[in-house]
């Protein structure tokens, strides 16, 4: 089923997170959200159980809102997919502190491994820059995971969009918080907000 | 009826100056939007204010996750919008139940007064009952010396009781488009 040599993704995701900062990471519906979730809750999760292709829009709402922040959307081929016209407003907006990336499993995981349109070819990576996305990245080893994370830090030099190649299996679910209310009152606690 | 191509009615044209002034009372700083004749005034407003961010989007739905960010991220948004784009929200109107957002959503109506268009109508028909079956309430405005108030309440609710909110702004406010060869 899975080629040789694809990455593990909660060992990307656990890169990507392990000198987060002060960083938000948003993660979209279905697996990405277990892979946060598995790497450590986070006052600053953003854990996503639907609203399937909403997640870059919520990680661009809140890099506008906090631009000195870091905020990063970590989501699956699938949901991108559904919400692949984002990526152009995101192009238009250009928020430096915005970095997007896609864990690319070529399925959609929770439903059954159904092979997604990136396994025929569909190239994100060029969608991205072709919507005006500039700093863009197609990774396949642990070594230029590493490389990357860091950048994340620059808030100044983004918007970027990286595609990982994963493996496409099925690993067992980190349950995040599902209550959307308790998920965004901490986020804005964390952040200095008070309740209404 | 009149026309969206005649300015004479000095009524006609303060309206959206009005919905302005409250949403920078409101502190409102996204301002997601999918075009709309009827809104295009109100637009160049936000596009002109440094302290507002307008945010051009793809498809409706885009603006209402736009939102949840800025909600999360400590800022309040508007999402302008017509009536055809309210169905393209549907699913991701759960946003606004799941966080209890302080949503508010500006909509110009067509396909209810005066339409040329049959395209135009069936969303049109069913735009206020998808808002109040998807748990948003509904708001409207017909007459211009109404809007200030109505979108005032509509404000008010949104960003002080959290209690999502949608204002439709009645094509009989706005005029019907007129098509011309």
């Amino acid at each position: 089923m899975s080629k040789a040599n694809l990455l593990d993704r909660r060992q990307v995701v656990a890169s990507l997170l392990a000198d987060r900062k002060g960083a938000i990471a948003i993660g979209g519906l279905g697996a990405s959200t277990y892979d946060i979730a598995a790497a450590g809750d986070h006052d600053r999760n953003f854990y996503l159980w639907g609203a399937m292709g909403g997640a870059v829009m919520i990680g661009l709402g809140i890099a506008l809102a906090q631009p000195k922040l870091p905020v990063v959307v970590i989501t699956g081929d699938g949901e991108m997919l559904m919400g692949m016209g984002s990526l152009a407003t995101v192009g238009l907006q250009k928020p430096g502190n915005l970095t997007i990336v896609v864990l690319d499993n070529e399925a959609y995981g929770e439903t059954g491994g159904q092979a997604s349109h990136t396994a025929a070819g569909a190239d994100l990576v060029g969608v991205a820059k072709a919507c005006g996305i500039d700093k863009v990245f197609s990774m396949t080893t642990m070594a230029e995971v590493e490389a990357f994370a860091p950048s994340l830090q620059d808030v100044s030099a983004g918007p970027r969009f990286a595609s990982v190649k994963i493996d496409a299996a099925n690993l067992e679910r980190a349950l995040s918080n599902r209550d959307g209310t308790f998920i965004v009152n901490r986020i804005r606690g964390s952040l200095g907000f008070k309740p209404i | 009826m009149h026309v969206r191509a005649e300015s004479s009615d000095e009524q006609a044209t303060a309206w959206p100056e009005d919905i302005f002034e409250i949403l920078q009372r409101f502190d409102v700083r996204q301002v997601p939007y999918v075009p709309d004749a009827g809104h295009s005034q109100l637009i160049n407003r936000v596009l002109g204010e440094p302290s507002m961010r307008a945010v051009p989007l793809t498809t409706e739905e885009e603006g209402v996750a736009l939102l949840a960010g800025a909600w999360a991220g400590g800022q309040r948004g508007a999402l302008l919008m017509q009536s055809s784009g309210v169905g393209n929200c549907i699913n991701m109107f759960s946003l606004t139940q799941i966080f209890r957002l302080p949503f508010l959503t500006l909509v110009t109506m067509r396909g209810e007064w005066g339409e040329f268009n049959p395209w135009q109508v069936p969303m049109g028909s069913s735009t206020q009952a998808v808002f109040e079956l998807s748990g948003i309430k509904v708001l409207r405005a017909s007459r211009a010396d109404e809007v200030r108030d109505v979108v005032e309440a509509a404000a008010g609710q949104a960003y002080n009781a959290c209690t999502p909110t949608a204002v439709l702004l009645s094509q009989r406010l706005i005029g019907a488009k007129v098509f011309t060869k």
